[in-house]
């Protein structure tokens, strides 16, 4: 069996396991989302929510799944096509490939490389790709806007997020994961570094094109923003990939300031349960912070959504970080 | 053998890539090329064991640099046929300059060789201990520091230099003083609503809206028949 493990075919196989370990329970993981999502805002708007498929309606997302499935797909005339089908399999792609890093609990990662949060940095960066693609093939003036306005948004929020995670990179001296988790041992980052940890919460609602930042696909003016175009499977593909990319961002927002698969307190009847329960539970807890902030906030005007991200959140975020480095070099905790 | 297998793969595709930003018909496909390139060449650099440069290639230039590219070469609106109309007349300028460029780069070639220093130094490649981050940002932050912080500053200046030149104050746009409405306070009233209840019930009414002077009535000539009034 180790033998086996060592041959080519035998890296590969294992490989393949290791990704479907991880992608199967994520994409069960995105179904529920969009059924935990619709019964949360049904109960805080005092209404029900899809109650009729199986019981408490828990079969409704394999339910949507199939009617995407048996839907037909329109490429309308004019589009791009390479483009237009292309675009939705990146953004699909972009969500799945950047859990390759995530550690799940202790060295449970597929792969711990030395710059797991620049891959993950650069991985999120590329999710908007997947929309201005989309705005651009579609050939229609809707999309177009869209693509347009998630292209600068995502731009504008990435340069405080980068600041964010620089800051915390100076904590902890590594730019690996699991370091960054084990380096939160005793004190999960969000404490000392809790206006940063509200800005990066709130910058990963743009970067995800959440409420109250949903305005690429703002259906009040857009009708549906980039892909008003899309339809059936490639639709689907979009829509996976936005609630993917949700759950990656609760990721590594747990990883960054939650202290990952760790318990809260490290005495007895808290350090006996898993760790990846630890971590499933964080990340269920911004995901339900991602729906609430929906179910509660109006949409951002677009002029206050880029005055947010360039004259409140960078010029704080950079402040914040020379006051970390001053602070760490004068106590001396910088670590070596 | 892997290793040489992907790197001729990731050559191929950039080169491929490289040749189908200059010659693609539509600009977007052309920044679409380049941005396959740029990844593919992350990809070398991956191979080549500086995964933080790959990384931080993805992060600028793909992340930032190249949608800003996309950003405006999607506006733009070009007519393709007027763009290919010059073809025949401005090739033998362009093939002078690329040939120009390309003894150049010939020359440069041929007289380029490694000083001592450098000979002497890949023999002691960074040591295995010590990641490629480390290294980079100890030459970078303390051995070159002051150079590489007047890099920056010279880009600084060109960069205000630039919103300098271009920034036009507009006189008539109108401003939102944010502030100014988020610390006013006087018509605010928060009230604890139970759930089901609507405020009408609970006499809670709407504020009036504030004491503003009346817009001035218009005056109302009859006199005038010039809106023509006659029918």
């Amino acid at each position: 069996m180790i033998d086996f493990l060592n041959t080519p075919v035998g890296v590969l196989a294992l490989t393949v396991a290791q990704a479907l370990a991880i992608l199967v329970p994520l994409l069960i993981g995105v179904a529920y989302m969009t059924w935990a999502e619709r019964k949360i805002m049904a109960a805080m708007q005092l209404r029900k929510g899809p109650n009729v498929v199986g019981p408490f309606g828990l079969l409704q997302p394999f339910a949507d799944a199939a009617k995407m499935l048996m839907k037909e797909t329109i490429v309308p005339t004019g589009a791009s096509r390479v483009l237009f089908i292309m675009a939705p399999m990146l953004t699909f792609v972009l969500a799945m490939i950047a859990w390759a890093v995530i550690p799940v609990n202790e060295g449970w990662a597929i792969a711990d490389i030395n710059v797991g949060v620049l891959y993950l940095f650069a991985i999120s960066s590329l999710g908007v790709y997947g929309i201005i693609i989309a705005g651009w093939a579609s050939n229609s003036k809707y999309a177009f806007l869209g693509a347009l306005r998630s292209a600068a948004q995502m731009v504008s929020y990435e340069v405080s997020m980068g600041f964010v995670i620089v800051t915390v990179l100076l904590c902890v001296g590594s730019l690996n994961l699991t370091d960054i988790v084990l380096a939160q041992k005793g004190l999960w980052f969000f404490i000392p570094l809790f206006p940063m940890f509200i800005i990066f919460f709130i910058s990963t609602l743009a970067e995800t094109n959440r409420a109250p930042f949903d305005l690429p696909e703002g259906e009040s003016e857009l009708v549906a923003g980039f892909f008003v175009e899309y339809s059936a499977m490639t639709f689907a593909l979009f829509f996976l990939g936005e609630y993917a990319n949700m759950i990656l961002m609760s990721s590594l927002t747990t990883i960054l300031f939650l202290g990952g698969w760790l318990p809260p307190f490290d005495v007895a009847p808290l350090n006996w349960v898993p760790g990846p329960v630890w971590f499933i539970l964080k990340i269920c807890l911004c995901l339900f912070t991602f729906v609430w902030v929906r179910a509660t906030f109006p949409r951002y005007r677009y002029d206050q959504l880029m005055r947010l991200g360039w004259k409140v959140f960078l010029p704080i975020s950079l402040v914040w970080l020379v006051l970390t480095a001053a602070v760490l070099k004068i106590f001396g905790w910088l670590p070596a | 053998m892997i290793a040489g297998l992907a790197f001729y793969a990731f050559a191929a595709v950039l080169i491929a890539s490289a040749v189908m930003v200059v010659t693609s018909r539509n600009p977007v496909h052309s920044v679409l090329f380049l941005i396959l390139g740029f990844f593919n060449a992350a990809a070398l650099f991956l191979i080549a064991g500086a995964e933080f440069l790959a990384m931080i290639l993805v992060i600028v230039y793909v992340g930032a640099v190249a949608v800003l590219f996309l950003f405006v070469v999607m506006m733009l609106d070009i007519d393709f046929a007027q763009l290919r109309q010059g073809f025949q007349r401005y090739a033998p300028i362009g093939a002078v300059i690329g040939g120009i460029l390309f003894l150049e780069l010939v020359f440069v070639l041929g007289a380029w060789q490694s000083s001592g220093q450098s000979e002497g130094l890949r023999l002691n490649p960074t040591p295995a201990d010590v990641q490629n981050t480390a290294a980079i940002g100890r030459v970078l932050y303390t051995e070159y520091v002051f150079l590489f912080q007047a890099a920056g500053l010279i880009l600084l200046v060109a960069m205000i230099g630039a919103i300098v030149l271009t920034h036009r104050d507009r006189p008539r746009s109108r401003r939102q003083d944010i502030d100014a409405q988020v610390s006013r306070r006087t018509q605010l009233d928060m009230a604890n609503v139970p759930v089901g209840a609507s405020i009408g019930q609970l006499g809670i009414l709407r504020p009036l809206p504030p004491e503003q002077p009346k817009p001035k009535a218009v005056a109302q000539d009859h006199g005038d028949h010039g809106h023509g009034g006659h029918h």
